[in-house]
């Protein structure tokens, strides 16, 4: 049988770096700049008796951009039961606390794709304050870099996000929030 | 998912019932400032709080569908209204800006304290969820006092109206921790770690010296606030309203799908 799928090569072992590839290249609804693999929003990803599993670790837990995210992966994820080389026969997307996203599982290409994109991405986690972070240390302006910046809202136009503003290239911008 | 320990479902979905409706309630009073808050940057701010509560009450609504085999929309909105277990606190009614500050001060300093608790919970979905939760709320806690603090430090009419706010509210703020009617078997099984009456003294000494550095006074609890039986039921005419409002799109269609 001649099949032009990728899933050829995707067979056994590899189906899994071929759901990461497909992940990968899915964008944050929010913020087309992002994969949803650099937001590092995938959690556990397995194949277990026919069954793809895939967990989202949500940014915040009343994000409305969850259910877009979720039947977008099972959208793209669908083409995989179609090819028997996959083992593949249902797939299904979770969402999972069992992890808690949090910042720090922003990757460093998803860090620089924020800063390009005019958001300041989150600080390093601050163990014993929670989401404090963000609002007691200086954002860095994304587009001078100057640490002279003022929280101007905690929240922002969406859940995960927070309004600063520059006192040294004025311009106003957004943090990415702790989570 | 194993959720409840046989035996123990009913005590669990009884502790669910209490954190989800507070925050579905409590969210959805919140809402009612989105467009009227006192300025634009507040909109967004109580708009972002009231989501965050709707979003946590979705989250323990999951919880229950997977412990009774249910539906989490029908959970929430195809109750009657009398079957809601929010407590008295939120039960109010939006009313002006300096009760849904003092009552949104009331309510997250409290449900710091039953969060921190329950994230010792021996249920672990429970326990997963209350961690992601209890970051969230660090921005409310922020928010509520930075409020609290504004409108008792700039005189007026605006102490004034706080004041009469606390007077209002106050007596019911303790039913978020009063004893829920099962709560020594969920204290027993370790799914809520921590009784009522020992939160209520851990949520004193935060806010006490808050108060205090305010030269504000919470009144004595009302008697219902403290009882299991009354603490989280009979609800008044402001939730009648909620109810039928929130209610109300569902009620057009309860077959259609979002």
């Amino acid at each position: 049988m001649i099949s032009s799928s990728p899933a050829r090569e995707a067979a056994g072992s590899d189906v899994l770096d071929w759901v990461q590839a497909i992940l990968a290249g899915i964008v944050d609804p929010e913020i087309p700049a992002i994969s949803i693999v650099d937001l590092g929003i995938v959690g556990g990803v397995t194949l277990a008796g026919g069954t793809l599993a895939v967990e989202i670790l949500p940014t915040f837990i009343g994000c409305p951009a969850l259910d877009l995210i979720r039947a977008t992966i099972a959208e793209r994820l669908a083409p995989l039961r179609e090819n028997v080389t996959t083992r593949v026969e249902r797939v299904t997307v979770t969402i999972s606390y069992a992890e808690p996203w949090t910042a720090a599982r922003i990757t460093e290409r998803g860090r620089t794709a924020l800063t390009a994109s005019g958001f300041a991405p989150a600080q390093r986690e601050h163990e014993s304050l929670p989401g404090l972070v963000n609002l007691v240390a200086r954002a860095t302006c994304p587009y001078c870099g100057s640490r002279r910046t003022v929280v101007e809202n905690a929240f922002g136009p969406t859940r995960c996000r927070s309004i600063h503003y520059c006192t040294d290239c004025r311009q106003p911008f957004e943090q990415f929030k702790e989570g | 998912m194993a959720l409840a320990e046989p035996g123990l479902e009913a005590a669990t979905a009884e502790l669910l019932f209490a954190l989800a409706d507070d925050d579905f309630v409590l969210g959805f009073a919140d809402s009612e400032w989105t467009g009227i808050a006192p300025h634009l940057e507040e909109d967004v701010a109580m708009s972002s709080l009231a989501q965050d509560e709707i979003g946590h009450a979705a989250a323990y609504y999951g919880l229950l569908a997977a412990l009774t085999a249910g539906d989490p929309d029908q959970i929430a909105y195809d109750r009657p209204a009398e079957a809601f277990r929010h407590a008295r606190l939120v039960d109010h009614g939006r009313g002006d800006w300096a009760r849904t500050m003092a009552r949104r001060w009331l309510y997250d300093t409290a449900n710091a304290v039953r969060l921190e608790a329950l994230a010792g919970s021996s249920c672990g979905p429970l326990a997963d969820l209350v961690l992601k939760v209890r970051r969230e709320e660090t921005y409310h806690l922020l928010h509520g006092e930075a409020w609290l603090e504004r409108l008792a430090r700039a005189g007026g009419e605006s102490r004034r109206r706080l004041i009469d706010a606390l007077e209002l509210v106050g007596p019911d703020a303790p039913s978020v921790l009063a004893p829920l009617p099962s709560e020594s078997a969920l204290v027993g099984a370790g799914i809520q770690p921590v009784a009522g009456a020992e939160l209520r003294k851990r949520w004193s000494g935060r806010i006490d010296p808050v108060l205090d550095r305010l030269g504000l006074a919470l009144p004595a609890a009302a008697a219902a606030a403290l009882d299991p039986l009354t603490a989280r039921s009979g609800h008044g005419p402001a939730f009648a309203g909620l109810w039928t409002e929130f209610e109300s799109v569902r009620g057009l269609d309860r077959e259609a799908t979002w």
